[in-house]
């Protein structure tokens, strides 16, 4: 019997969406049967234009090029310059994109579950939202978890 | 190095694309076939002897020349 792996993904920023995908990836490529539910914020990452940015607003441990301090960092286009050069290093350290490892999550069968009542309360457009992907609740999310392996809430 | 029949290089990538791109190859090869897996990605030393234990494909070799690491991994039974 195929080992289980439950995540909850519920963060949208560029950061926040690496773990979801990259474990869930990893984890069918290791025979897992894996299933995202994506809630709150979370839910961004089922877009189909992505648009995943990372800011270091609220975030000290970011490493920066230089120290900027937090007044600072309200200035507009910094989020922006933080989003760009994250992406950059990303890019020269050979890690995959949010995009591809989505796509290798899709490709191999992990099953990605909108929260439903965060799509109804955020009024998100599901057509908006990558083609395959199902919506549940907490029941569905606990009837899965319940039998699993690792479960993990990011 | 031992015989392979396959080899992937996935120098300058790093985790997890050598695990995914391993499972890859290893899917399209018959029991029994070697992959010869090469990979700069230091996290490797731990993982791909992780992913060949979990897949039940087993690890016939490994090495390491210059910081870049070779692997042999024999496609087990289906």
């Amino acid at each position: 019997m195929a080992k289980k792996l439950a995540i909850i993904a519920s963060k949208g920023t560029l950061d926040g969406a690496y773990p979801p995908f990259l474990l869930a990836s990893t984890a069918v490529a290791l025979g897992f049967e894996v299933k995202i539910f994506f809630t709150f914020y979370g839910l961004q990452l089922l877009n189909k234009n992505l648009n995943l940015k990372v800011s270091p607003l609220g975030n000290p441990a970011m490493p920066m090029p230089v120290p900027v301090p937090s007044i600072v960092q309200v200035i507009p286009g910094l989020e922006w310059f933080a989003t760009w050069m994250m992406k950059r290093k990303l890019k020269q350290k050979g890690v995959a994109s949010v995009e591809q490892l989505r796509d290798i999550c899709v490709e191999t069968g992990v099953d990605l579950i909108a929260c439903q009542m965060t799509v109804d309360l955020f009024d998100f457009n599901e057509e908006d939202f990558i083609d395959g992907i199902s919506s549940g609740g907490a029941a569905t999310y606990l009837e899965f978890a319940g039998d699993a392996d690792v479960t993990l809430y990011i | 190095m031992s015989h392979f029949d396959v080899e992937l290089d996935t120098s300058g990538l790093n985790c997890p694309l050598p695990v995914l791109k391993a499972r890859k190859a290893l899917s399209e090869m018959a029991s029994g076939q070697r992959l010869h897996l090469i990979v700069t990605d230091a996290g490797a030393h731990q993982d791909i002897p992780a992913f060949s234990k979990m897949t039940g494909n087993p690890l016939i070799e490994s090495s390491e020349n210059d910081g870049t690491l070779h692997f042999i991994l024999e496609k087990g039974a289906e």
